[in-house]
């Protein structure tokens, strides 16, 4: 069965004043496509270059990545943002949705660029909102919306086309504890229920309640990497 | 409304205040536009019109060399009967023949050479405001045999008045003597001082006999309906010309090309004034959307990251561009055509212009004109413009990385 995410030898490095930085230093890992996994680490441990990397953000200076078999080395910028938009989510802890367009619009904008028509558009725009609990929402403005709410509009936006692959950089950090808890529920709610691929990158302990793969880095390398068991 | 529609129309409106400047500046060029056009249009149509009224008309038959080198020889037969032919023709408004010499003429205080031209008293009303812009006397006519025309600067010239006898001594078309004595029947004022000074008129008839032409003329001078016709009325003639080889027609601009290069020239120095305005409201447009390009580089960051193309989002701005530039469009237009319709009633007064006036019988007053190119040449290359003003905003986000935006780097 082909992994939903495969990295092999992934080496990244950063010049900053002088100094050479390992953002990412000779990664190995596969992902099996349906895992949950919580990426943690201290900041600078390459959390966040490895998701850039993984959704075609950012290109490693040596070594493979696939996602869902297929190569990103061979993908040019074009292909790279059309695999995105089709089969990656991203989620991140700015939310920076569309302020002037609304919740529901915000979602639908997504769909549009996919060449989604506007019919379809609204029915799955309308399901998205009632899957993250934000129905009766859609037509307020991100401004008018809490940071939980908008959150759960980010996310929306992020797996309205049903990604088969979820990045999520640090979606807590801007949450209150519940707000937080609500949200990750939510994405072990998707992950069961769709089989959607998550890794989580986040300093949050509560993530690793929902996840059931926990991927330690430091120093842009892999340190630790096991499955979770809970009650 | 479609979604991408109303996502660059709202954008436009995320900095209000800002984006009524924009569009304040391009409404303000786009009124300024066309109104100078339209008056720059106003002031060439009734240049064009004064002028050509005058004498010239819009269009003569001659003999083809005679344009080249004006000689007594270089004549049209039939002259007064092809006229009336060319009368016939829809296309054609006026039409008369005319004979045109150079003598010496003489009061009994003072001489001078001058042009005296011999008109169809009938018909030269219809190519030529010069018989309506008579001050004392009569026009020619059939009761006026050996009778001339002054124009008010020459019968000053000649201490001549209405009754006074003029002396005319000049060479015939065959080189014989030409010699008259005429009476000086009325007197013009054309408005243009160079020509009242140095011309007379005097019956077709009388000169034919006076310059030996016979049946022959220098020119028929012929009207068409309007500036606009007379490549229309042109073709008309030649096709009834066409079968005599030695006739040909000419148009104003060939006739009169003082009057084009003056129009070119103004157009010219209107052109740098124009050019300026635009680019400076370009400059302006291009702020606007450079800022707005800036202000949104972590909400791009993340449409990228989401998958949504460099060329969506550059799609986008255009789009938002263009609406912005309608905008100013349309305001423009409004404000730039109740101005033009204020001005074509009240017209426009420029001190100081009195010489310039005179020198194109331009009357004190100018009217714009309203008409769809005034209206919209102006408007539609700021249009063009402004939205070609997004090229650099729409680079800079072409070149925008996502992660390096998401972080507002």
């Amino acid at each position: 069965m082909t992994n939903a995410v495969h990295c092999h030898q992934l080496c990244r490095k950063f010049h900053q004043g002088g100094q050479t930085i390992h953002g990412l230093d000779h990664v190995d890992f596969d992902v099996a496509a349906g895992e949950f996994i919580c990426l943690t680490g201290p900041s600078g441990s390459g959390k966040t270059t490895l998701l850039n990397a993984i959704g075609g953000l950012d290109r490693p200076d040596s070594g493979d990545i696939a996602v869902g078999g297929v190569s990103l080395n061979t993908l040019d910028q074009g292909a790279l943002a059309d695999l995105r938009l089709a089969h990656i989510g991203f989620v991140f802890q700015s939310y920076n949705l569309i302020p002037v367009l609304s919740a529901r619009e915000n979602i639908e904008f997504i769909l549009l660029m996919q060449g989604v028509d506007a019919t379809e558009r609204h029915r799955l725009a309308d399901d998205m909102l009632r899957e993250v609990g934000l129905e009766g929402l859609g037509s307020r403005r991100p401004s008018e919306l809490s940071g939980g709410q908008q959150q759960r509009v980010a996310v929306a936006r992020a797996i309205v086309s049903r990604p088969t692959l979820v990045l999520a950089d640090e979606p807590t950090a801007n949450l209150d504890s519940h707000t937080a808890e609500q949200l990750m529920a939510l994405f072990a709610e998707l992950n069961l229920r769709h089989g959607t691929t998550f890794i989580v990158a986040s300093h949050d302990p509560r993530v690793q309640h929902f996840a059931r793969r926990l991927i330690r880095m430091q120093d842009g390398k892999i340190i630790e990497d096991h499955p979770l068991a809970h009650d | 409304m479609p979604l991408s529609l109303r996502l660059a129309w709202r954008n436009l409106w995320r900095h209000q205040r800002r984006t009524w400047l924009t569009v304040a500046a391009m409404a303000l060029c786009n009124t300024l536009l066309i109104f100078m056009i339209g008056l720059q249009a106003g002031s060439y149509l009734t240049m064009l019109n004064n002028n050509l009224a005058v004498f010239s008309g819009h269009l003569q038959v001659q003999h083809r060399d005679y344009h080249d080198q004006p000689k007594p020889r270089f004549s049209v037969a039939n002259g007064v009967a092809l006229a009336a032919r060319l009368r016939q023709l829809p296309e054609v408004s006026g039409a008369a023949a005319r004979g045109m010499g150079f003598a010496l003429l003489s009061s009994d205080k003072r001489s001078k050479a001058m042009q005296v031209i011999g008109v169809e008293a009938e018909y030269e009303a219809s190519v030529s405001s010069i018989p309506g812009t008579l001050r004392e006397g009569q026009y020619l006519s059939a009761d006026t045999p050996n009778g001339v025309l002054l124009g008010q600067r020459s019968a000053n010239h000649l201490k001549a008045n209405i009754g006074s006898e003029i002396t005319l001594l000049g060479s015939g078309r065959d080189g014989s003597f030409a010699a008259s004595v005429l009476t000086v029947v009325g007197i013009v004022d054309s408005g243009m001082e160079e020509f009242d000074r140095n011309t007379v008129f005097i019956r077709l008839s009388d000169f034919q006999d006076i310059f030996s032409y016979g049946d022959e003329v220098s020119h028929i001078a012929l009207l068409s309906a309007s500036i606009f016709e007379v490549a229309n009325t042109q073709a008309a003639i030649d096709g009834l010309i066409a079968d005599r080889e030695t006739l040909r027609s000419l148009d104003w601009d060939v006739l009169m090309p003082g009057l084009k290069q003056a129009i070119q020239s103004d157009i010219a120095s209107a052109l740098f004034i124009y050019t300026v305005l635009i680019i400076v409201v370009v400059f302006s447009v291009l702020n606007n959307q450079l800022m707005a390009v800036l202000e949104r580089r972590k909400e791009y960051g993340i449409l990228l990251s989401l998958g949504v193309a460099h060329r969506r989002l550059i799609g986008l701005l255009f789009t938002e561009t263009a609406l912005l530039a309608l905008l100013g469009l349309l305001v423009g237009i409004a404000l730039g055509g109740a101005l033009n319709e204020y001005f074509a009633i009240v017209g426009v007064q420029f001190a100081g212009m009195e010489e310039m006036g005179e020198k194109f019988n331009l009357p004190a007053r100018i009217h714009p004109i309203t008409h769809p190119l005034t209206l919209l040449a102006g408007p539609i290359i700021v249009f063009i413009g402004s939205v070609f003003a997004a090229l650099y905003p729409a680079i800079k986000l072409r070149h925008l990385n996502p992660v390096s935006a998401r972080a507002g780097l």
